[in-house]
């Protein structure tokens, strides 16, 4: 069997928006029947970014996430179609037919990613179909061959050799919103950098104003005591990413000479610079 | 219905299959190489091996051509402004205002020419003033050095030369210290991916971001480079008052100057190597020239003022700490200084951008310039390639037969044409004028200028004072304008707008695709086609002339056949057509077209004398579309600048001008300066003006005369930079109406549904003007008013606003000239004050403007 499926490295995302254009460029003023109907030029996509910025000048992160079908196991807009108007294919592709969905505007609603758009010049609901007419002729989807960073692998779930299905094993990809139930084909890298939070810091020596390099930082959960240590670059900098929020947690900054500085930080949904701290001479 | 048929074509991004069906087209994907298309290169460092993908990563607005190809703004017929009658009452007064009604191509031909025939009988064909879009199409055929030279060469009109828009600085101020002005100050970087996969630790990113500027035609090709370096651990730090969409994916550090204050931070740089002694002594020693007058004046033994880290912190606001830090490492590791694509950036276009460049390739010089793993070095080019292999690129002239005023001596001597042209009224003893100062010679003549637009035969030939009108010559009363974008990548844009409008004007025609931008205050327009509906013959990213082997900025070269894929929409032409009717009408049609020649054998003839017989017939060509230049093995690299910092003899397949010869060192050791040295001093300078306060003959930190510095800051509080666009090239791919216009980081959506251009604010300067995030805003000064929409991000440091030049719309919401703009050509509120005395640039990013709320009119 085949089982379609696609992972996306958000760190490899340069937010170029190639892999929106090339799906323009596939389905506008095109259709290929029985998939898909054409879209509309303007204010209709089947792939679009999500964004985050966290920090705060002058310590930024950005990142941006494709969101698509996520080609559902179990999708929600196949529970709320009538007459068979959204089904999934043995290969895993669901497919909302452009004939039989014409004004079934409640697959749009269902679908909890927001995936599905409203053609309102056609009355119809239409997504992503990963490009199913170019699979059956051998083909990428068109977001994963224009893709100038490879930040979208495409492939089959039932074969080992694939690259999805090796970096599913190496527990490296997961599903966007796995709480929604409906145990999406789509799965992520770095997802993280979208969903979690940072701690980070900046470290000068009080009596050089210089910017502390090599300074052993170590950060404890609070609620759990577990730890992680870094250590600071050469601009004193330093980051702890992918931290739960509602957590108190401890950042201890050592180096050998200096006072050990102690900071307490309540990480709630939001990102913490703490800007520049010093480090006082032990004499 | 008809099976899909693929066609093969090249945008400014890449070059492409297009399909097509039905005489349509229906998709444009990137093109793919097959098996038998040459090998790619392979690059061993550090115990990996990196080859590219064996497909063309093409930028992604490329990938938007349809839209644009089927815009609803195409002009499918020729059309004449409703109230301009040649005959009797032209109204120029209602240029922009007035509607358009279609006429025939007969028609429109009759009034063109008799507006010629008239202007020229009585004051000569100089009275015809005639310029072109920088960016129009692609190809050696259909392009503005080729087949609109040959005709304007064969007219006699005056041409704007074009100024160096988008590496001023580094032609005004780093060719004096390094030579290239072969290259117009940018260096060569022959090889330098293999030198950075090997050798380099750190890269500084100063005012570069390759995501959005792709090495100009390179597309997304370099992307997977910095990946590599990313993963052999290279540090990446970003020197930009924008945290910029490369630093998004790569920055281990963001450091954000205000605008206009790079210069005093890369002091400070030098001041730290000076006083600790981190520098490359030997190298001084050695390869440079009057290193002891600029540390002189580093350490404040000539002003008093040390350029200290502390110094420069009032100055720039990055704190002195993170300068020494930045200044420590880059003396330890091998660095690589990124500046735009090796020679580029936003710095560059600013009051006194020429001191920042200056001071960048002495920076590099420090650190031994040219030594392995140490380069300026822009991160999009620098392939192992194929130099030897000739095929042109589109500054080389194409058909134009002008060997003046392009650099089309190679292609000549080539045989490109039986019947070669002089552009006489563009030859050192006819009339000029500096595009950048076309309105003040319209409307208030004279002007004066120093340098002939992309004067690179030798540093001295851009101190060469011009004037118009020259003496005895007509002030022009006709402009023939090729393209529209002037309105938003010109300066002071109101300037163009009250030019259009002036009766001094007699008669505006323009040759154009789509109806925007300047398009709308012509009498006359005449509708071109785009390069996917006539033929045309080009090789990926090759621009040839000024800046040769630019293909080294893919990583393959691709010389693509461009189909005709469909026939021209509407009535519209082929420049080539265009060209050519009217030709025929004014009886040159012989010699335009080489006795009745048409596109399709000029490319056949481009073929002929370029180097692809060598290895593929023209039936084999014509059939496949494309051919892949292979790279000779073994392959022997090269790296920049690398023989200079050894002392040797130049290896490099750099092949200097066209006709001309490689500047420097007569034996071919040396630098193109007059010591052959790398001039801390810069000696042309020195010869000629040793006393220019604005261009000292050591580079200097001068405070602009627009930036936060001064008295103005006080009225305007913002600092806007305007640089080159992300989701467009220039103008190319905005507006039209096309999906482009749905990227929410190009475009957004007021509440009014209308597109609005954006502008990029710190929440601390939108909280203090009472502004969320997509409110409609007034961006505002003394120069005019352009509405946008606001994005409040940190990405901005505060005090600086940031919104992209390119703006294919001009929509003003009243008079034009007058009111404000809500298309977002931001380039109305940038300074038409050229960068210095006697630097003749654009400093669009020296600006500053105040913001509020807009509520409508």
């Amino acid at each position: 069997m085949t089982k379609w499926a696609m992972i996306i490295d958000i760190d490899k995302c340069i937010a170029c928006y190639a892999c929106f254009n090339a799906c323009k460029d596939e389905f506008w003023d095109n259709i290929y029947p029985p998939y898909s109907a054409s879209i509309k030029k303007r204010g209709q996509t089947f792939i679009r970014l999500l964004k985050r910025e966290r920090g705060k000048f002058p310590y930024v992160k950005v990142s941006y996430m494709p969101i698509l079908c996520m080609q559902c196991e179990d999708p929600k807009c196949m529970k709320v179609a009538k007459n068979g108007a959204v089904y999934k294919r043995d290969d895993g592709i669901v497919i909302i037919d452009p004939v039989k969905a014409v004004g079934q505007k409640e697959i749009v609603n269902a679908c909890p990613y927001g995936a599905v758009s409203w053609n309102d010049e056609k009355k119809l609901p239409q997504k992503c179909t990963l490009c199913v007419h170019r699979i059956e002729a051998g083909k990428n989807p068109r977001c994963v061959d224009v893709c100038p960073s490879g930040a979208l692998i495409f492939g089959d779930l039932d074969d080992e050799k694939s690259e999805v299905s090796k970096k599913l094993r190496d527990g490296l990809a997961e599903p966007f919103h796995p709480e929604y139930g409906t145990k999406p084909k789509v799965f992520y890298i770095n997802l993280h950098k979208m969903t979690k939070y940072f701690i980070a810091g900046s470290v000068a020596f009080e009596d050089t104003d210089d910017c502390a390099e090599g300074v052993e930082v170590r950060l404890t959960n609070l609620k759990t005591n577990e730890f992680k240590v870094a250590f600071t670059d050469f601009f004193g900098s330093f980051e702890f990413d992918g931290l739960e929020p509602h957590t108190e947690y401890l950042v201890e900054l050592k180096y050998p000479g200096y006072q050990t500085k102690e900071i307490k930080v309540k990480l709630e949904e939001k990102d913490v610079y703490l800007g520049y701290i010093f480090l006082k001479r032990d004499y | 219905m008809s099976e899909e048929k693929r066609y093969t074509n090249c945008t400014k991004g890449g070059p492409v299959f297009v399909y097509v069906k039905d005489g349509r087209i229906v998709r444009v994907e990137p093109l793919e190489l097959s098996p038998d298309d040459a090998e790619s290169w392979a690059i061993e460092a550090r115990g990996k091996i990196f080859s590219p993908p064996r497909k063309a990563l093409i930028s992604s607005w490329s990938l938007s051509v349809r839209a644009k190809v089927y815009a609803p703004n195409r002009i499918l017929h020729p059309l004449k402004r409703v109230d301009f009658d040649p005959n009797g009452q032209r109204n120029p007064e209602n240029r922009g205002k007035s509607g358009y009604e279609p006429i025939s191509w007969n028609e429109a031909l009759d009034i063109l020419c008799s507006e010629i025939e008239r202007i020229v009988r009585k004051d000569g064909p100089a009275a015809i003033l005639t310029t072109a879009s920088s960016h129009h199409s692609w190809g050696n055929v259909g392009y503005r050095t080729s087949a609109y030279h040959r005709f304007m060469a064969i007219l006699g009109a005056t041409y704007a030369d074009h100024n160096p828009d988008s590496w001023e600085g580094w032609f005004w101020g780093a060719m004096h210290h390094w030579g290239f002005s072969w290259r117009l100050g940018i260096p060569e970087q022959y090889d330098l991916l293999e030198d950075a996969l090997k050798y380099c630790e750190m890269i500084v990113f100063w005012s570069c971001d390759p995501h959005a500027t792709l090495g100009t035609y390179g597309g997304h090709e370099s992307v997977p480079w910095r990946f590599w370096l990313k993963e052999l651990g290279v540090k990446m730090v970003f020197i930009d008052p924008f945290f910029n969409w490369t630093a998004m994916n790569f920055a281990d550090k963001w450091i954000a100057p205000r605008p206009g204050t790079d210069t005093a931070l890369a002091l400070a740089i030098a001041y730290t190597w000076i006083k600790e002694g981190t520098y490359d002594k030997e190298y001084i020693e050695k390869r440079t020239l009057g290193f002891d007058k600029w540390r002189a004046y580093v350490l404040g033994e000539e002003d008093g003022v040390p350029k200290t880290p502390e110094w420069a912190e009032k100055i720039c606001d990055v704190p002195a700490r993170e300068i020494r830090a930045l200044a420590r490492e880059w003396a330890k590791r091998r660095t690589m200084l990124a500046c735009g694509r090796g020679g580029m950036g936003g710095a560059c276009r600013a009051a006194y951008g020429h001191e920042w460049a200056r001071i960048m390739v002495l920076l590099a010089a420090m650190q031994g310039l040219g030594k392995p793993g140490r380069n300026i070095w822009g991160t999009t080019a620098g392939v192992p390639y194929n130099g030897k292999f000739y095929f042109p690129g589109y500054a080389e002239g194409g058909i134009s037969g002008d060997a003046t005023n392009t650099a089309a001596a190679t292609l000549l001597s080539r045989g490109v044409t039986r019947i070669p042209v002089r552009w006489t009224v563009n030859e050192p003893q006819g009339q000029h004028v500096l595009r950048l100062l076309i309105p003040e010679a319209i409307l208030n003549p004279p002007v004066r200028w120093r340098g002939k637009g992309f004067a690179g035969a030798f540093p001295e030939a851009q101190f060469r004072e011009y004037k118009y009108p020259e003496d005895g010559f007509p002030l022009a009363r006709m402009f023939w304008r090729y393209g529209t974008s002037y309105i938003s990548t010109m300066t002071e844009t109101n300037r163009w707008v009250k030019m259009y409008r002036s009766p001094k004007l007699e008669f505006v025609v323009s040759q154009a695709i789509w109806f925007e931008g300047e398009a709308k205050f012509a009498d006359l327009i005449l509708p071109a086609c785009t390069n996917f509906e006539r033929w045309d013959i080009g090789e990926w990213a090759s621009s040839g002339g000024y800046t040769p082997h630019l293909s080294y900025s893919t990583n393959h070269r691709i010389i693509v056949l461009q189909m005709k894929c469909i026939e021209p929409l509407g009535e519209s032409k082929s420049d080539y057509e265009i060209f050519s009717m009217v030709a025929k009408r004014l009886g040159f049609y012989e010699k335009y077209t080489e006795n009745g020649m048409s596109e399709l054998d000029w490319v056949k003839r481009i073929f002929e004398v370029s180097d692809l017989p060598k290895y593929i017939s023209w039936e084999e060509f014509f059939k496949k579309g494309y051919f892949v230049v292979p790279i000779p093995k073994p392959y022997k690299s090269t790296p920049a600048l690398r023989w200079f910092a050894e002392g040797r003899k130049r290896d490099t397949p750099d092949p200097g001008l066209p006709g001309g010869r490689l500047m420097g060192i007569p034996d071919g050791y040396g630098l193109g300066t007059p010591s052959g040295l790398l001039e801390f001093e810069a000696s042309t300078l020195k010869r000629f003006d040793p006393n220019d306060p604005e261009r000292p003959t050591i580079p200097k930190y001068i405070p602009s005369w627009e930036g936060c510095e001064s008295p103005l800051a006080q009225k305007y509080q913002l600092q806007l930079i305007s640089p080159h666009p992300r989701f467009s090239f220039f103008t190319q791919y905005d507006g039209k109406d096309s999906w482009i216009n749905d990227i929410p980081d190009h475009r957004r959506k007021g509440k009014d549904g209308y597109d609005y251009w954006i502008i990029r604010i710190n929440p601390v300067d939108a909280a203090k003007r009472g502004i969320k995030d997509g409110d409609l805003v007034k961006v505002f000064n003394d120069r005019g008013a352009v509405i946008c929409i606001a994005e409040v991000t940190e990405r901005v440091r505060p005090g600086v606003v940031h919104s992209y030049e390119g703006s294919a719309v001009y929509d003003p919401v009243d008079e034009p000239g007058g009111s404000p703009d809500r298309g977002g050509c931001i380039n109305l509120l940038t300074p038409s004050r050229l960068m210095s005395k006697n630097a003749s640039g654009m400093a669009p990013n020296s600006c500053l403007v105040e913001i509020v709320r807009w509520e409508g009119v």
